[in-house]
């Protein structure tokens, strides 16, 4: 299928023998929730680190029909929010929303839309490093093993260094989950705030990492806990102020210098809840 | 108590056509220290790590018996029970206690991770008993969140001691433990290491070069040479009475000071 | 009760020395002896009749060349010369004592402790244990400031008397000693024969070797004879 949007170039960019061979990779990550699966990451027209995994699995699963949303750090307007959703109006040719109930696909970068996700959405992650042991341990065999064994008493070494440290867990984003009591993954740098959303989410979360070429998945209805101690239990961010713009008081809020002179004020992160609620008000 | 801990036979280790080992054949049982003697070359390093696990044999067979009175076969297991015994049956001391510890961890951390690897989950009861088997260990309790590069040799070696014990392995497999160590530290840790032994009823495998680390100790000994056990007996008979001419020679060139 | 506690036949021992070319020493040749329970034999002989090496082939610490030597234990007996290595350590820590003429040092372990071990060993309270061997040191005259030291720079008949606590801090049913007067003066060395005779008394059966003619009388039932054996 060519694109009628771009002459020269496949529906979506990617080849169809590219885009079968990570929708393998898909359908072995949702069987196994949590799973780092190994694809053959294809060079995209953005750097490294720039969302190339999350741009090859929505190339992989978007369709004509489907309704595009990009957020980079909860905002649909920031320059790679931008770059990416034009990219994928130009050579899928497909519809695109700031609106998070009426998209179909959603990528990401480093956040959850506050609105709840439901059964029929997917939302694709951006990942820049997808294992959650690299910090303890360099080598690759030695992390396949531990996941294979399910050996990961090095994860609450490290929470248990931060409260030695700092008195409390201090990870506060890319807290690792433990997905349906078996596989410890890296949630992408989504702050810890976020992390309660992908548990039981009606919606189907795929995480791709384009340098270091992983895929993992949780599909719908998916146990998903943070790590943590008995005696210091998860526990998300919390502030002692409402958005600037809305009055919202439970979504993530976002710090934001206005002068020189030490102002600033909050204002959500998710663009488009804020704006809703808005409207919601006039 | 009967019942032995750790039986081999005719173990065997091959390095291409090199000899590594062969067929050594002993029984261990719960309490009993064995020091492994020989010069460099003579395979005690490779006798300790098949016994430990870490190295497959070529031939032969080490097995042990678990808490619940079942063999296990070592090197039949598979990687992940064999992982877990290491980590819950099992201990290991090794020669440099870099390779024994995470140096970027904390002491509380470096002795909590086997137990947060058994799914130990409160970190208030993880910490005290962090600051139990330092005290045990003789390190000052006061240091539990300083890194073991903060640490002195000696030091780092206790650390190693207490992160392998804390699970209440029933079996320990030292390499040289004492090695690098300034002659007082040796000493201070020798002491630890026999009451330690005695209050836990550990077995040991120990290896050394060093024959008085095996009288003070050891209660079996056994000396290798080019892979094969030449002579095996009580510590005290060997090193008082050797009858095989490697065992004489190694025993009349202790230097005295 | 009649069997003897100790029972030895046909024991012998050469050393091969291969370090000087395979130089064969017989250190003593064809012993036979019983010991009961509440008798003192003294080994009796010139030096190099191997009086020492026999009473170590006894404890095990040799290895003989050929014999038997039984050692009653725990209500049955041990050949002490083919046992397993963890039998001949049972008997050792509850049966056989000995007390041999130098005194063993382990880096670090204070005097009183070096003697408590002996306890401690067998599940003593450790408390309990260092008052036994508190009062045995005061009874050898080892003055308590000492007791807390190692050995290491004690004087020969300090030691001595250090090692000789060790061996009477328990009932030992069979004790094997190695001069254990030797370097003492005279009132420890009645205070070592009053500690012999009451073990004696309790019923244990000793074996040693005694340098003092006094010493030997006083204790000694009897004596085995010991002559230096022939060139091998």
């Amino acid at each position: 299928m060519t694109s009628e949007t771009m002459p020269g170039y496949n529906y979506a960019y990617l080849d169809e023998q590219t885009k079968a061979m990570i929708r393998r990779a898909i359908l072995k990550a949702v069987a196994i929730p949590g799973h780092q699966v190994p694809f053959g990451s294809r060079e995209m027209p953005l750097p490294y680190g720039w969302g190339t995994g999350g741009i090859q699995i929505t190339a992989s699963i978007i369709g004509p029909e489907d309704v595009l949303k990009v957020i980079d750090q909860g905002s649909d307007d920031t320059t790679n929010a931008v770059s990416i959703r034009s990219f994928f109006a130009k050579t899928a040719g497909v519809a695109t929303t700031t609106r998070t109930e009426e998209a179909t696909v959603i990528q990401t970068r480093h956040r959850i839309p506050e609105t709840h996700l439901t059964d029929g959405q997917i939302i694709v992650y951006q990942v820049p490093i997808p294992e959650p042991l690299r910090f303890m341990e360099p080598s690759e065999s030695e992390t396949r093993t531990m996941h294979a064994l399910e050996e990961y008493g090095v994860m609450h070494v490290k929470l248990y260094e931060d409260i030695a440290e700092h008195g409390r867990i201090a990870k506060s984003y890319d807290y690792p989950v433990r997905v349906e009591g078996r596989y410890v993954m890296a949630p992408s740098p989504i702050p810890k705030f976020d992390n309660p959303k992908m548990h039981d989410s009606l919606a189907l979360q795929l995480f791709g990492a384009g340098r270091e070429k992983r895929i993992y998945a949780i599909p719908p209805h998916t146990r998903v806990e943070s790590l943590d101690f008995e005696d210091h239990p998860f526990e998300i961010q919390k502030w002692d102020y409402a958005c600037a713009i809305c009055g919202a008081r439970d979504s993530f809020l976002d710090e934001i210098i206005t002068d020189d002179r030490g102002g600033r004020m909050f204002v959500c992160s998710d663009s488009d809840h804020c704006a809703r609620r808005v409207g919601e008000d006039s | 108590m009967d019942q032995e801990l750790l039986r081999v036979s005719g173990l065997t280790r091959y390095y291409g056509s090199r000899v590594g080992c062969r067929d050594v054949s002993f029984s261990l049982w719960p309490g009993e220290v064995l020091a492994i003697v020989g010069e460099s070359g003579s395979g005690k390093s490779t006798l300790l790590s098949l016994l430990s696990g870490r190295l497959a044999p070529t031939a032969g067979d080490v097995s042990y018996r678990d808490r619940d009175g079942r063999w296990l076969s070592l090197p039949n297991l598979s990687e992940a029970d064999r992982r877990r015994l290491q980590r819950t049956d099992l201990g290991v001391v090794h020669q440099n206690p870099r390779d024994g510890l995470r140096m970027r961890v904390s002491a509380g951390g470096n002795i909590g991770e086997r137990l947060m690897a058994l799914g130990h989950r409160h970190y208030g009861r993880l910490r005290g008993a962090g600051l139990d088997w330092m005290e045990r260990v003789e390190l000052d309790p006061q240091r539990i969140d300083d890194h073991p590069s903060a640490f002195s040799g000696g030091m780092q070696q206790r650390l190693q001691i207490a992160r392998n014990l804390v699970t209440e392995p029933r079996l320990v497999f030292m390499d040289e433990p004492t090695s690098g160590l300034d002659v007082s530290v040796q000493a201070r840790l020798l002491d630890l290491l026999r009451h330690l032994v005695a209050a836990m009823g550990l077995a040991v495998v120990l290896v050394t070069h060093d024959l008085a680390v095996a009288r003070i100790l050891a209660h079996r000994m056994m000396v290798m040479r080019g892979g094969e056990v030449v002579e095996t007996g009580l510590a005290d008979q060997v090193l008082d009475d050797p009858c095989h001419p490697y065992t004489q020679l190694l025993v009349s060139s202790i230097l005295q000071a | 009760m009649n069997a003897p506690m100790i029972s030895i036949r046909a024991l012998a021992k050469t050393f091969t020395l291969h370090t000087q070319g395979g130089t064969r020493i017989r250190a003593f040749d064809g012993v036979d002896l019983d010991v009961a329970a509440g008798e003192c034999v003294a080994l009796h002989g010139p030096s190099g009749a191997g009086k020492s090496s026999l009473l170590r082939s006894i404890y095990a610490n040799y290895r003989p060349s050929s014999g038997r030597v039984v050692v009653r234990h725990n209500g049955g007996s041990v050949d002490m010369t083919a046992a397993e290595p963890r039998a001949i350590l049972d008997v050792r820590r509850k049966t056989l004592g000995y007390v041999s003429q130098f005194l063993r040092v382990i880096p670090r372990v204070s005097t009183l402790d070096l003697v408590a071990e002996r306890l401690t060993a067998m599940g003593a309270d450790a408390g309990e244990a260092r008052d036994r061997a508190g009062e045995l040191l005061a009874r050898l005259n080892i003055p308590e400031r000492l007791w807390s030291l190692a050995p290491a720079t004690f004087s020969g008949g300090e030691q001595q008397r250090v090692n000789i606590a060790r061996g009477f801090i328990r009932d030992y049913p069979v004790l094997l000693l190695d001069e254990p007067t030797a370097s003492l003066d005279g009132e420890n060395r009645r205070t070592v024969v009053d500690m012999i005779l009451e073990a004696k008394g309790r019923g244990a059966a000793i074996v040693g070797i005694f340098h003092d003619d006094e010493v030997r009388d006083a204790v000694a039932d009897r004596c085995l004879h010991l002559t230096r054996p022939k060139e091998a």
